[in-house]
């Protein structure tokens, strides 16, 4: 518990290491959703000029 | 050497390639972060001043290290796709651009709980590195906002090409802010005249959490940049061809 406490700046630096982690996870989830939905649309937009041909 | 950077500049060859090199920064970065991380935590002595406060840097500096550099990857990457047209520079450095806004907010953010228990305040508007930093912050969003703005990406590019090199200008006053203005922020540390001005035991984990950092920024950029170099390829041959040949692998 005295390491967690960090001698009364527990909250302060605990909150910058889950910020740290927080951004790191958003970055690299935003970059799955990105891969993802512009694979999709292009797929989509493919099987679409398919259909129409 | 010219032929693989003339090779890596090629849309579908670094779409092929950049899947193969990402592991080869993430899982190295996220390592030396797990060890800079416990290291910055539990191992480096705690600081006569700012008692365990400190510790924040082992979060704060590689944020703002990479909010920089970042900037310069962008700014660097646009001024090559202005000048010699390389379609993969622009997306360089439009990829770049949302990773430095998130690694700018890091450094404010935590600079500012930082500034809490040591300066009293969580925010002072008067402080020259805090302000730039804060401008860096809106470039990088204006230059997001502009490129949105554009729906023509040659047009958006250029712009946005122009924007990021007009805001090159704020990168050296963000660096040299504690040394030409009276600042609250501390002055450099790491790089100085005499070397750092860091007990060793601070600082191998400050430079490990800047390298992990760095590498997992690696990792990420490869991959915005990926799925820029899609989606500005959408309408291309080999795209079509890539796209219809997972198909039928399905």
């Amino acid at each position: 518990m005295e390491a967690l406490a960090m001698g009364g700046y527990g909250a302060y630096v605990w909150a910058c290491f889950g910020m740290g982690a927080l951004v790191l996870i958003i970055c690299d989830w935003r970059a799955r959703v990105r891969q993802r939905q512009v694979y999709r649309d292009i797929e989509v937009r493919i099987k679409a000029l398919g259909d129409t041909e | 050497m010219w032929k693989f950077i003339h090779q890596l500049a090629s849309p579908p060859h670094f779409y092929r390639i950049a899947p193969k090199i990402v592991p080869w920064l993430a899982v190295p970065g996220l390592a030396i972060i797990a060890y800079g991380t416990y290291a910055g935590l539990f191992l480096a002595p705690m600081d006569y001043q700012q008692k365990d406060a400190f510790r924040i840097i082992y979060i704060h500096v590689p944020s703002a290290y990479l909010s920089l550099m970042t900037y310069m990857i962008m700014a660097v990457s646009a001024g090559i796709g202005l000048i010699w047209r390389i379609k993969l520079s622009h997306a360089v450095a439009a990829a770049a651009a949302p990773l430095g806004a998130w690694f700018t907010a890091l450094a404010l953010a935590t600079g500012s709980v930082w500034g809490k228990p040591m300066w009293g305040t969580w925010w002072e508007w008067g402080d020259p590195r805090l302000t730039s930093e804060l401008i860096m912050l809106f470039v990088y969003f204006g230059y997001m906002a502009l490129r949105a703005a554009i729906d023509d990406t040659v047009k958006a590019d250029k712009a946005s090409a122009v924007l990021a090199l007009v805001g090159a200008v704020n990168v050296p006053i963000i660096h040299f802010s504690v040394e030409w203005w009276s600042s609250l922020h501390q002055g450099p540390t790491l790089i100085k005249e005499g070397g750092p001005a860091m007990d060793a035991g601070m600082l191998y984990p400050l430079l490990a959490m800047i390298f992990g950092f760095t590498l997992v920024f690696g990792a990420l950029l490869l991959r915005r940049v990926r799925s820029e170099v899609l989606y500005r390829e959408r309408r291309t041959r080999w795209v079509k061809e890539m796209i219809l040949a997972a198909e039928g692998r399905n």
